[in-house]
């Protein structure tokens, strides 16, 4: 019996062996097709599809995995503003066909499915991305095939790209605001929380390199992998470090974890509040305000935000989606970026992306968080820096704004202290 | 001083956690040496139920409870059904299962996936849950966190109850003699697939328990599962296969372990240093990963 079944299993082994060489050598020749196909690719752009009366766009978004919680509602928001624009004639006559993908929170997965949407489906435009990896990612597949992303989350800055579209806030409209209002405040000793990925560690070398010159101190800095459920460390880490306050860049449903932990170590939004620049009404909704009331947000465009735009906006997204669904800021910019895209093309006359980013500096659209006007030199969008405070029925109440678009300043060229990050 | 206390008990705490996911993985693997990829979908499940029986019983409280053994049936269902269908044709081949059963475990993801959707979603905790207790006060005050005691509290008990069923029942005293000798417990009288289906019934249901626990810790999702069961097995492996005792000390010390260098380091830093720290007790002691056998040579 048990010789028999070794000798199997040796058998059984060389075939595993066999099978597995067998499936190398066809990975790795699907590799270099691969890269044959995209070396082949790179000097042409991408066609676009405009046969028949539609024009079709890419969604990008991940509609599973741990960034599913917040890129599903940019989804939703795209498709409202499609639906908008078609109702009343589309672009130039043709009617707006969305192509949907899923990126399931894999950065690999993002640049595979935008490469499909630009040469199989020949997309006119691409929407989407949420976390920098996965914009980091896309980025060479839209510069390559000369499409063009409009990416709608704040970020880090220091960035740009001839073929995409920044419609979030970038430092400047935003950490940079958020670091401000804290120092305002008198609070001045920073703990640093994030994600262990390109945002939030660009985002606290920024908040570093400006403490550094306004006079504040980093308590600590500490990081978790994107995912990561497990915070109890960190909030002991935080509560001893008797810091003033927390800049929190985590993403994605690690605040669940977080804010729970936060709360069960006895730190409320008084004692050590925290300002977070990843949470939105979607998560403040799920995470669960019992764990946020009276915490800190850093953005420009909140549910409350006062205008016509923005009572327009929310009430077509509940009629669409529900009326307990929230609206938040990376769902407005994303809204926003339908309709600058479609002023793009209409002035540019053309789905052309040469034509159309030829014809973006000084597009502006009265959106819902008020006037965002396009810079065409960087590709990203005047906008107003808003600061805001959770309360107990999940909205977001400005507590201070700006009181105009800030024009955009990825590569913060306008500040002294930040001359040596890149 | 405190914050040693305090980094001790974050440890301890971890630790629970570890032990009440890998306690049923120690029952399927390291009793039945049976590898279950689909452990962690049973915890899913269990975090799912609390999840739905919130939607129907208002008090979050009074649904904790009720969630602990509806979560230990459900699970434990799926467990049995599992082993029913596919697993008790492999108890010959134990590495056929670690493949069929991760197949299981994507199908699960995905019908989960389609049931709940694909963001995940959260549970309230009990107000009395979300609080702290001081341990020692003063200016820096030494507290312990209520969901972290109720998780270990869990953990202890869960412990108690399996050891004392294997001990001191007969029902655990069969599982014993199967586990034993296997040929030998049939002769005498013992029916080995009743006694393989209830103890499937019972690990996946321990599982479940784990799956009301992590509800308490952060989100549920499709694949909450995957993120822990590496985890669990790291634990039963270091523990010694079949060896409660093994899997109870180790997880805590691997708790304490990671609690200790995350404060010291960083998170990803520790994750490193504790798998490190593994690999270099394994090469020591590699009882712990050499006793995996099939029953035909027992």
């Amino acid at each position: 019996m048990s010789s028999g079944s070794s000798s199997s299993r040796i058998l059984r082994r060389r075939f595993l062996a066999g099978g597995a060489a067998l499936t190398a050598v066809v990975a790795l020749s699907a590799c270099g097709a691969k890269t044959d196909a995209a070396g082949t690719s790179s000097d042409k752009a991408a066609k676009i599809d405009v046969s028949g009366d539609t024009v079709k766009v890419g969604l990008l978004n991940s509609l599973s995995g741990t960034m599913a919680i917040s890129e599903v509602t940019v989804r939703d928001s795209l498709k409202l503003a499609i639906a908008e624009i078609n109702a009343s004639g589309g672009v130039l006559g043709k009617q707006i066909k969305p192509i949907s993908e899923d990126g399931a929170s894999d950065w690999p997965t993002f640049a595979e499915k935008a490469q499909k949407l630009i040469r199989e489906d020949g997309v006119a435009a691409t929407f989407g991305c949420w976390t920098s990896a996965s914009r980091k990612a896309v980025k060479p597949v839209f510069e390559k095939n000369k499409s063009l992303l409009f990416y709608p989350v704040q970020y880090e800055g220091l960035e740009e790209s001839p073929y995409i579209f920044y419609t979030g806030a970038t430092t400047n409209q935003q950490i940079v605001p958020g670091l401000d209002y804290l120092k305002s405040k008198g609070l001045k000793k920073i703990y640093l929380v994030g994600s262990d990925y390109v945002f939030p560690r660009t985002a606290n070398k920024e908040i570093k390199a400006y403490a550094k010159a306004n006079g504040m101190t980093i308590a600590g800095e500490d990081y978790a992998p994107l995912g990561s459920t497990e915070f109890s460390t960190i909030a002991n880490k935080v509560k001893a470090s008797k810091a003033d306050a927390v800049f929190n860049t985590l993403n994605g449903d690690s605040n669940v974890a977080f804010f729970k932990e936060y709360k069960s170590a006895g730190l409320t939004a008084k004692t050590m509040p925290v300002v977070s620049v990843s949470i939105a009404e979607e998560e403040v909704k799920s995470i669960g305000t019992q764990y946020l009331a009276g915490q800190l947000t850093a953005w420009n465009y909140y549910q409350t935000t006062p205008g016509a735009a923005n009572a327009k906006f929310v009430k077509a997204y509940k009629a669409k989606y529900g009326q307990d669904k929230p609206t938040s800021d990376p769902m407005e910019a994303a809204y926003t970026s339908v309709y600058l895209w479609k002023a793009m093309v209409e002035k540019a006359k053309s789905f052309d992306p040469e034509k159309v980013k030829a014809a973006s500096d000084g597009i502006t659209f009265e959106a819902p968080e008020g006037k965002v006007t396009v810079d065409g030199a960087s590709q990203h969008v005047y906008k107003t820096a808003r600061i805001g405070e959770i309360g107990t029925d999940g909205q977001i109440k400005e507590v201070w704004n700006s009181g105009k678009p800030i024009k955009p300043d990825p590569f913060l060229k306008g500040y002294s202290w930040a001359s040596g990050l890149s | 001083m405190t914050v040693i206390l305090g980094q001790t008990f974050t440890g301890i705490s971890i630790g629970a956690v570890l032990l009440l996911i890998a306690l049923g993985l120690s029952l399927t693997f390291g009793q039945m040496n049976v590898i279950n990829m689909a452990h962690g979908e049973f915890i899913m499940a269990g975090a799912y139920t609390t999840y739905v029986l919130q939607k129907s019983i208002s008090s979050a409280g009074i649904s904790l409870l009720v969630a602990l053994p509806v979560a230990f049936l459900v699970s434990g269902a799926l467990g049995a059904l599992l082993e029913w269908l596919l697993i008790r044709r492999l108890y010959l081949r134990p590495l056929d299962t670690l493949l069929v059963t991760w197949g299981v475990s994507l199908m699960l993801q995905q019908l989960a996936r389609d049931i709940f959707g694909a963001p995940n979603v959260q549970t309230r905790a009990p107000d009395v849950l979300t609080g702290n207790i001081t341990v020692i006060g003063g200016d820096d005050p030494l507290t312990f966190a209520n969901s972290r005691l109720f998780i270990l509290g869990l953990a202890v008990a869960a412990v108690v109850v399996l050891s004392l069923t294997l001990r001191l029942t007969s029902l655990g005293r069969r599982i014993r003699a199967v586990v034993q000798n296997r040929d030998l417990a049939e002769v005498s009288g013992i029916s080995t697939s009743t006694v393989d289906r209830t103890a499937f019934f019972i690990g996946s249901g321990l599982a479940g328990v784990a799956g009301v626990a992590l509800t308490l810790v952060g989100p549920i999702g499709p694949t909450m599962g995957t993120n822990v069961i590496i985890d669990a097995f790291l634990v039963i492996v270091v523990g010694g296969i079949g060896q409660l005792k093994g899997t109870v000390i180790v997880a805590f010390v691997l708790g304490v372990l990671q609690s200790v260098l995350e404060y010291s380091t960083t998170v990803s830093v520790a994750k490193v240093l504790v798998l490190v720290a593994i690999v270099a007790f394994l090469q020591w002691r590699p009882q712990g990963l050499y006793t995996l056998r099939t029953r035909s040579l027992v």
